[in-house]
């Protein structure tokens, strides 16, 4: 078969990238639009923005979200790392079975059962719930996201070097961070993106297990959308946008400069 | 970190995660498979009974007592839960269906595409999964509500004579599914194509066979896994959704994951909330248990 671009491919990515492209373009013009009215174009302005930067309960909830997503990301990746070792690196310990089954569970299991179980365990234990339990909640939804990630770098690198290290004499731990650390380090931070992300967008989970005090961005985002578009939410949602553009072309681009042809791709089963 | 060096360091690697996901993932499910057989009531927590660990072995005896299967009792003669679960796996399968119809020929494009641009364009189709959800979802309701873009551009260019209510449709909640899983049917499926070996379709067009019928006799049955873990990847969460049922569809029928929702935060029943989520997870343990299978044998398949 030649490869080439046929009139449809090129018909199918376009119509493919269009569907996928302009409702998010659309809600980026309107945020721009000076009329209050969503539906009537009135000229450019910066108008929502100001406004949004005056909204004290928005952002106390986005700063809520942005420590929520640094905490829970960082831990979900020490653990979701840990958790791709043993995997790869342990061979068939007691277990096992179960252990890869509380990994991959998590990554397409519908969001309320997830949240339901998490607030029933804060309320049998007495936890009292808030900005901690968010945090629990975010890091067990997203550790099976690390693993998947780290674990399919991990197989895929030459292990010789690791048994190089170990064979002249450099302890586990020592081979494990100056050798194969660096090595998986790619799909650390990737994995660590993702988990931040998953984290910053959540609304199902958080608000099971959110408590007095402990309103993430998503759960004020989706309060206010049941009551009907706003401007000031278009804003709001640009301002994300663009954060996660940024951020994932950075690091595209990064990857790019380090020579690695393929993109970390962050839907489990695409590895 | 090897196995010949089962020292307390190479174990805490297992146990760490181990211990996180016991602690979160799985005692949770039994509270949760617990509670499903409790009764509500007027207390704080809002159910009953409560198992009492300092009265030993009679407070076990009476807990037991306690359990009853009222509540699902109710999930098989109340109509309003069967046809929230039929509704859910109709939305489900349609959704799937619509997602691998617009999704695969995406997929088989994105291989067909110059080798220099694919992971660009990859990347493009990666990128909306990493924006938030509720955001994509909410874009929508600014398109199809009543004075939207939609109906607007409609009625200027005279399809329509009056506005269309899109919105709280179920044209609407499929839109959202299809808008929102693309990504997850399109890779899984690049995923396969990409790996498929060129030479097999130039050795069936050396024997004569047309493109079309190598397509469909080589490159369909290849692409099978990828499919599968695409649908099963879409089907599964979407199953029990929340988010785009309840911001873009209505309100007369609902999905089991807004009966719980439901159930929980506006009727405070949490007994029945639970009885609704273990029997959702019945429903979804087999796709979970293949998809689980598929997902061990590709990544530990390809050592």
């Amino acid at each position: 078969m030649r490869r080439g671009a046929s009139w449809f491919s090129i018909a199918a990515i376009g119509l493919g990238l269009a569907f996928l492209y302009l409702p998010i373009a659309i809600l980026v013009i309107y945020s721009f639009n000076a009329s209050r009215l969503v539906t009537v174009w009135a000229g450019w302005s910066t108008r929502w923005y100001v406004e949004l930067f005056h909204d004290q309960a928005m952002l106390d909830a986005a700063w809520i979200s942005l420590r929520v997503g640094l905490l829970s990301a960082t831990v979900a990746t020490i653990l979701g790392t840990l958790a791709a070792l043993a995997l790869v690196r342990m061979g068939r310990f007691r277990g096992r079975l179960l252990f890869s089954g509380m990994i991959y569970a998590p990554l397409i299991l519908p969001e309320v059962i997830t949240g339901l179980s998490l607030l029933l365990l804060f309320v049998a234990a007495s936890i009292d719930r808030g900005f901690w339990t968010i945090v629990i909640a975010h890091i067990t939804l997203t550790v099976g996201f690390v693993t998947v990630i780290v674990q399919a770098r991990l197989l895929g690198f030459d292990r010789s070097i690791e048994e190089a290290a170990m064979d002249l004499g450099a302890p586990p731990v020592k081979t494990f961070f100056t050798i194969t650390l660096p090595l998986i380090a790619p799909a650390v931070a990737a994995g660590w993106m993702l988990a931040f992300a998953l984290s910053l967008d959540d609304l199902v989970i958080a608000s099971f297990t959110t408590g007095p005090g402990a309103t993430t961005l998503p759960i004020r985002i989706y309060s206010e959308v049941r009551l009907g578009v706003k401007p000031e939410i278009n804003a709001i949602c640009t301002i994300m946008v663009a954060v996660v553009a940024i951020g994932v072309i950075a690091a595209s681009l990064l990857s790019k400069l380090r020579g690695e042809d393929r993109p970390a791709m962050p839907v489990p089963g695409a590895i | 970190m090897s196995t010949q060096s089962g020292t307390w360091r190479a174990r805490l690697v297992v146990i760490l995660p181990y211990a996180w996901l016991l602690a979160f993932f799985l005692v949770p499910f039994l509270i949760v498979l617990k509670i499903s057989l409790s009764q509500t009531a007027l207390a704080q927590p809002p159910y009953e009974p409560l198992f009492d660990l300092g009265a030993g072995w009679q407070g076990l005896k009476d807990f037991i007592a306690g359990l009853s299967f009222e509540n699902y009792q109710r999930l098989v003669t109340d109509s309003l839960y069967l046809d929230s679960y039929l509704r859910s796996l109709t939305v489900a399968a349609l959704s799937t269906l619509m997602l691998l119809l617009a999704g695969f020929p995406i997929a088989y494009a994105l291989t067909r595409m110059p080798r220099r641009i694919q992971p660009m364009l990859v990347i493009m189709v990666i990128l909306p999964f990493w924006t938030s959800f509720l955001i994509r979802v909410y874009a929508w309701i600014n398109i199809l509500q009543r004075d939207g873009l939609l109906n607007q551009t409609l009625l200027a260019l005279g399809i329509a004579d009056e506005p269309v209510a899109w919105l709280a449709s179920d044209t609407a909640i499929y839109i959202g599914m299809v808008y929102s899983y693309l990504p997850f049917m399109v890779l899984p499926i690049y995923a396969t194509l990409e790996k498929l070996d060129e030479s097999l379709l130039e050795a069936a067009a050396d024997l004569g066979c047309p493109p079309w019928k190598a397509f469909w006799l080589v490159t369909i049955p290849l692409a099978l896994p990828g499919v599968a873990a695409g649908v099963l990847l879409c089907f599964i969460p979407i199953v029990g959704e929340f988010v785009i049922p309840d911001l873009l569809g209505g309100s007369d029928q609902l999905m089991i994951g807004q009966v719980m929702w439901t159930e929980f935060f506006s009727n405070l029943d949490w007994p029945a909330a639970s009885a609704v989520a273990v029997v959702l997870l019945c429903l979804l343990i087999v796709p979970i248990v293949i998809y689980q299978q598929m997902q061990l044998r590709t990544l530990e398949g390809s050592r």
